[in-house]
C-alpha cells in the first residue's frame, strides 16, 4: 500500500510551521544548560597550554583541598582505551594520559559545588609538562623528521584516499587547454550559539545516563561505551533540545561527556558541564582547511576531459571521521559536471592544532570553490560563457558516474536555468559597472551516505486511543525541522492532523537505533522509515475498517481524522473511533514499524568505487557583489539559488535550510577565519570570529530561491536532501562575482578586505612581488594558439 | 553569608527578594535563582544577543548586566511575554508562522528585541529592522525569515490598529 506522490496531499508540500516552534518561541524548550538536577555538581576541564608536550606528572592535591571541590580526575582514572568512529581512526582518549597534542587538549576535570569554585580549582592543579617540538603546517608535518604526534602514524598521515577512474593521462593529452591552480581554504567553526553542554549521572545500579546536546546520540552512546570500557547496554544517552547542529562536538562523545559521568561515579551526584564560547571556538571539530591543487583538461568547446585533484588537509591533532573527510572531495568531483577521467590523491595530516571534522557540506564546499573558480577561468580563456560551459558539462538523470554514482533524478540543467533567470544574469553579466560583479557557483550533495557499519533508520508509529500518534525515531531535530517533516509524513499517511502527532526526542534506551543526523540523511532515510511504519499502522487499521464498513480494504481512505469508503464517503467513522474499536473491542494495539536502508553496498574506500547515496542533489547559486575600492569591503548585494530537492515536503523549511546554508557560505567566502598562531587560536570569541550579521546579508528583494522539482522515485514523497547541498556552490559564486568586479582572481579564503586591497594594487601593477608570488600559484599550458599569459 | 547582598527584583510583574553575591549577572540570577531559563547563556560577552531581556521595555544583554543594577526596573523575560501555546504574543506567532525559528536558541532574545522595536517604531523599514536586531546572531536561518517575520508582525499590528 504505497502512496504515490500527487498534488492532492492534505499536508505534504504545505508550509507547515515548525512543530516545536511555539515551544522555542516561549522559552519553554529545555537545552542541556537549562536542566538543573537536585544535588548537581558543576564540572570544568583543565586544558593544555602547550601544543605538544609530555605529561610527566599531575598533582591535584591543592585543588582537592579547596572548599567546594568534590572530585578531580585525570586521564589515568579512565581505562586508557582509545575510541573513535572507525577502527583506523580511533585516536581519542577521554583525557590525555601521556601527552597532549594541541592547545586545549583536556588533561584533568573537576566537579565542584558551583562553577566559580571549579574554575578557581583549575588554577591549583599542577601539571608538569615536557614541551615537545610541535608542527602546525600540514606540509611541514609530512616531511621526514617532522615531530610525530601519534605512535601509530610515523608520517603523521591520519587518513588518505587515492583513486582513479578512466585514463587521466589520455584525457589530458587529448585536451586543447590545460589549467592548474592551487587554492587554499581556511579553518572555520560551526558557530552554533549553544555551547556544548551535558549532565552525566552514574547511579548506584551502575546505569550511566548522559543528558546532552547531541545530534547523533547513538554515536555518542557507542563511543562512551568504548572509551569507558563498559557494555553499551549500561549507557543511556538522552537528547535535549539542540541549539544548532552543523556537526560540531554534538556528533561525538567529547571529553566533557566522559568526565561528567566519571565525576558522577566518584561524587555520586549528577555533574553538569557547559563549555564557554572561548572553549567552543578553540577546541576541535572545525572545517578542514585544505590546500587544493586542481588540474583540468578541456576541449576547445569547453568539454571537460580530465581532472586531477590533490588535497592536503590540515587535520589537527585527532582523526574524527577523517577517512570520510578525505574520500568525499574526490568522490564528489564526479558531480555535478561530467568529467570522464578523474585522478584523486588526498592526505589528511596530523598537526598540533585543534582537530577537524564535519561542517555542513563536510569537505565538499571547499572543492566546489576551487573547481567552479577554475571553471570560470577556463571559460574565460576559451572565450566561452560561464553558463554555457556549465550547461555543456552538466550531468543528466540516468547517468552513472565513473565512480559508480547512479543518478536517479538530477535536475542540474534546470537549476542552472532557474538561477540564471531568477538573478537576471543575462542583463547583468559583463554589463555591471566597475567594482560590481555577478558570479555563479554550483555543487552537489548526497541524500544520506551509506558509509559505515550501520546506516539504516527506523521508526515506530504508536496509535493511541484518543486518535493521536506517538512517532518514535532515532533521528534528532537540530533545528532543521526533522520533528515537523517526519510528523508530516506520518500525518499524511494516517490521515490525521499535525497536532495529532507527538514527536519523540531520542533516548537510546527507548528509541530505535539510528546512525544520526549527518550527510543530509534524515528526511530521506528516516522519512522513508516513517512512511513505511505509518503505512504498516494504516494497513492494520484499514483491515479493521474494511470489516466494520463492509468494504474492500483497497477502498478505505484516511483523511482529516476520518476513515471512509472512497467511493461512498458517507460510510465511515472517525480515526479515533476506529482506533478505539481496534483497541477496546478487538484487543489490538496498533503499532506500525518501518526500517529503511539504501540497497547499495558500502563504499570501498580503497578503490573509491560505489554508489554512496540513494539520491543526489545538484544546486546552482548566483551571487552579486559590490566592492568598495577604498576599504576592500565586499558586500553581497544579491543572492539567488536553485536546488533540486526532489520535492519540497515543506517549502518553508526547505527555504530556511537553503538560505541558512547560503549565508554560512557567504561567511566562509568573506568573513570567517579561525586565526591560529603556533597552534593558539587568536580569535576564540564572537567579537573577533566574524559570522554574518543581519546587515551583512542582501535585501529581501535581492534574494531568491527556486525549488527544482524532480520527484525522486526512492525518496519519501519524492523528496531528497535540502540541508547542505545549497551551500556547496555559494563560495565559488561569491569568488567569481568578486573576480568580475575586480578582475582579480582570489584563490585563498576568506576574500577579506586586505586581500582585496592588495589584489587591486597588484592589478594596477603597483606591487611586483605580490604579482610574481601569485603567478607561482598558477600554471597553464595551452595548445593550438590559446592565450599563454594569465 | 558575608559575600551575599539582599536585592529586590521585579521580573515579569512579580516581585522577588533575593540574597546573591554582588557580582552575579542578571542572566545568572534569572536562570539559577529564578529558574527562568528562556534567556540563554552563550557568548557571555554581549556579542550574540541570546541572553536578551527587556529592562523598562528596552533590550539589554543580561550577561553584561549586574543583577544589583536591575533593581527598581521592570524586567521582562520571554516567560513573561505569553502564557503558552494558546496565548502567543503576535511577535512569537509571527516567528512561528514565518519559519523564523530553527534551533531556537536565538529566538527568545530576538522575539524580545522585536517587541521592543515595534513598541518604539510600529512600522519599521527593512533597514530599521536589520539595524535593530544586528546584535543578535543566528547561525541557522541566514536572517531572511526572521526579517520577514518582523515585517509581518508589524503589518499584523498595524492591521489591528486600523480595525480598532
Amino acid at each position: 500500500m504505497t502512496i504515490e506522490p500527487h498534488e492532492d496531499h492534505a499536508i505534504i508540500g504545505k508550509p507547515v510551521p515548525k512543530k516545536d516552534g511555539w515551544i522555542k518561541a516561549t522559552g519553554e524548550a529545555k537545552y542541556a544548560d537549562d536542566l538543573f538536577m537536585p544535588g548537581m555538581l558543576y564540572g570544568k576541564l583543565l586544558r593544555s597550554p602547550y601544543p605538544h608536550a609530555k605529561i610527566s606528572h599531575i598533582d591535584a592535591s591543592r585543588a582537592e583541598k579547596l572548599p567546594g571541590i568534590r572530585t578531580v580526575i585525570t586521564g589515568k582514572d579512565f581505562p586508557g582505551i582509545k575510541y573513535g568512529n572507525m577502527p583506523q581512526t580511533r585516536d581519542y582518549l577521554p583525557l590525555a594520559i601521556e601527552k597532549v597534542r594541541y592547545i586545549g587538549d583536556e588533561v584533568a576535570a573537576i566537579a565542584a559545588i558551583d562553577e566559580d569554585s571549579a574554575e578557581e580549582a583549575l588554577d591549583l592543579i599542577r601539571v608538569e609538562y615536557e614541551p615537545l617540538p610541535a608542527v602546525f603546517d600540514a606540509e611541514d608535518a609530512m616531511k621526514p623528521g617532522a615531530p610525530q604526534l601519534h605512535d601509530h602514524a610515523a608520517t603523521n598521515i591520519s587518513a588518505e584516499s587515492a583513486f582513479q577512474f578512466g585514463d587521466v593521462d589520455k584525457g589530458f593529452a587529448e585536451s586543447d587547454y590545460l589549467r592548474e591552480d592551487l587554492f587554499e581554504t581556511q579553518p572555520i567553526k560551526q558557530g552554533m550559539l549553544e555551547p556544548h553542554a551535558c549532565i552525566g549521572l552514574w547511579d548506584e545500579t551502575d546505569k550511566i545516563t548522559l543528558w546532552a546536546s547531541k545530534q547523533s546520540p547513538y554515536v555518542v552512546w557507542k563511543q562512551l561505551a568504548m572509551g569507558l570500557g563498559v557494555e553499551a547496554s549500561k549507557i543511556r544517552v538522552i537528547q535535549t533540545y539542540v541549539g544548532g547542529g552543523f556537526s560540531e562536538g554534538e556528533q561525538e562523545a567529547m571529553a566533557m561527556d566522559f568526565c561528567a559521568v566519571l565525576l558522577s561515579k566518584k561524587s555520586r551526584r549528577p555533574v553538569k558541564f557547559v563549555h564557554t564560547m572561548d572553549e567552543v571556538l578553540s577546541i576541535g571539530h572545525m572545517r578542514h582547511p585544505l590546500k587544493i591543487w586542481l588540474k583540468t583538461g578541456a576541449k576547445r568547446d569547453g568539454t571537460l576531459l580530465a581532472q586531477h585533484l590533490k588535497i592536503v588537509a590540515n587535520g589537527g591533532a585527532y582523526s574524527s571521521i577523517g577517512q570520510l573527510s578525505m574520500y568525499l572531495p574526490g568522490a564528489m568531483l564526479n558531480l555535478p559536471y561530467r568529467v570522464p577521467n578523474i585522478r584523486y590523491e588526498a592526505h589528511r595530516v596530523y598537526t598540533n592544532n585543534g582537530f577537524c571534522g564535519a561542517l555542513r557540506g563536510h569537505t565538499i564546499p571547499q572543492i566546489c570553490f576551487a573547481r567552479d573558480s577554475q571553471l570560470d577561468t577556463i571559460a574565460e580563456k576559451l572565450g566561452l560563457d560561464p553558463i554555457e560551459i556549465r550547461l555543456k558539462n552538466a550531468r543528466q538523470p540516468g547517468e552513472v558516474t565513473p565512480n559508480g554514482f547512479r543518478l536517479t533524478t538530477f535536475g542540474f540543467t534546470e537549476c542552472l536555468e532557474k538561477a540564471v533567470e531568477a538573478s537576471g544574469w543575462r542583463e547583468k553579466y559583463g554589463k555591471l559597472p566597475r567594482y560590481r560583479g555577478i558570479g555563479i557557483g554550483c555543487g552537489s550533495l548526497v541524500s544520506g551516505a551509506r558509509i559505515m557499519g550501520h546506516s539504516a533508520s527506523s521508526a515506530q508509529v504508536n496509535i493511541h486511543e484518543d486518535g493521536t500518534v506517538f512517532l518514535v525515531t532515532g533521528s534528532t531535530d537540530v533545528g532543521q525541522g526533522a520533528d515537523t517533516v517526519l510528523s508530516m509524513i506520518a500525518a499524511e499517511v494516517l490521515g490525521v492532523r499535525m497536532e495529532d502527532i507527538r514527536f519523540a526526542m531520542v533516548d537510546t534506551d527507548m528509541t530505535p537505533a539510528d546512525p544520526g543526523t549527518f550527510s543530509s540523511r534524515v528526511t530521506f532515510w528516516t522519512g522513508n522509515a516513517v512512511k513505511l511504519a505509518s503505512e504498516d499502522a494504516r494497513e492494520q487499521l484499514a483491515e479493521i475498517a474494511a470489516q466494520k464498513l463492509k468494504a474492500d480494504v483497497k477502498d478505505i481512505v484516511f483523511r482529516d481524522r476520518q476513515v471512509y469508503v472512497g467511493h461512498d464517503p458517507q460510510r465511515g467513522l472517525s480515526f479515533g473511533e476506529l482506533v478505539r474499536l481496534a483497541q477496546h473491542r478487538l484487543g489490538r494495539i496498533i503499532m506500525g514499524k518501518g526500517s529503511y536502508t539504501s540497497g547499495d553496498a558500502l563504499i570501498d574506500f580503497r578503490t573509491g568505487y560505489g554508489n554512496m547515496s540513494p539520491a543526489y542533489t545538484p544546486s546552482a547559486c548566483v551571487a552579486e557583489v559590490e566592492i568598495d575600492p577604498e576599504t576592500g569591503q565586499v558586500t553581497v548585494t544579491g543572492i539567488w539559488g536553485a536546488h533540486d530537492c526532489g520535492f519540497p515536503l515543506n517549502p518553508m523549511l526547505v527555504k530556511g535550510q537553503v538560505l541558512g546554508a547560503t549565508v554560512m557560505g557567504i561567511g566562509q567566502a568573506l568573513y570567517e577565519n579561525l586565526i591560529r598562531i603556533e597552534g593558539k587560536v587568536m580569535n576564540p570569541s564572537f567579537r573577533d570570529y566574524k559570522m554574518p550579521l543581519t546587515e551583512d546579508v542582501p535585501w529581501l528583494a535581492n534574494v531568491g530561491h527556486v525549488n527544482v522539482i524532480t520527484r525522486d522515485p526512492s525518496g519519501p514523497f519524492g523528496a531528497k536532501e535540502a540541508g547542505e547541498g545549497a551551500a556547496a556552490g555559494v563560495i565559488a559564486a561569491v569568488a567569481n562575482a568578486v573576480y568580475q568586479a575586480t578582475g582579480v582572481r582570489f584563490k585563498s579564503l576568506p576574500i577579506s578586505p586586505d586581500k582585496i586591497l592588495f589584489g587591486l594594487k597588484e592589478a594596477r601593477g603597483e606591487d611586483g612581488d605580490a604579482q610574481a608570488k601569485r603567478q607561482s600559484l598558477t600554471s597553464e599550458r595551452s595548445k593550438g594558439g590559446f592565450d599563454e599569459s594569465d | 553569608m558575608k559575600n551575599f547582598l539582599p536585592i529586590s527584583l521585579r521580573v515579569n510583574g512579580e516581585p522577588y527578594d533575593l540574597l546573591i553575591p554582588p557580582w552575579r549577572t542578571l542572566l545568572e540570577v534569572l536562570r539559577e535563582n529564578l529558574s527562568l531559563t528562556g534567556a540563554k547563556r552563550s557568548c557571555q560577552e554581549g556579542q550574540c544577543g541570546a541572553c536578551t531581556v527587556l529592562l523598562d521595555r528596552k533590550p539589554i544583554n543580561s550577561c553584561l548586566y549586574l543583577a544589583v543594577e536591575a533593581q527598581g526596573k521592570e524586567i521582562l523575560t520571554i516567560e513573561g511575554l505569553s502564557r503558552g501555546a494558546g496565548d502567543l504574543h503576535p511577535v512569537q506567532k509571527s516567528f512561528v508562522e514565518k519559519g523564523a525559528i530553527q534551533c531556537g536558541f536565538c529566538t527568545p532574545g530576538l522575539v524580545l528585541s522585536t517587541v521592543s522595536l515595534l513598541d518604539e517604531n510600529p512600522n519599521p523599514s527593512e533597514d530599521e529592522i536589520r539595524k535593530a536586531v544586528v546584535g543578535h546572531l543566528c547561525r541557522c536561518t541566514g536572517y531572511f525569515q526572521i526579517i520577514e517575520a518582523i515585517l509581518a508582525a508589524a503589518r499584523e499590528r498595524a492591521g489591528k490598529d486600523t480595525e480598532a
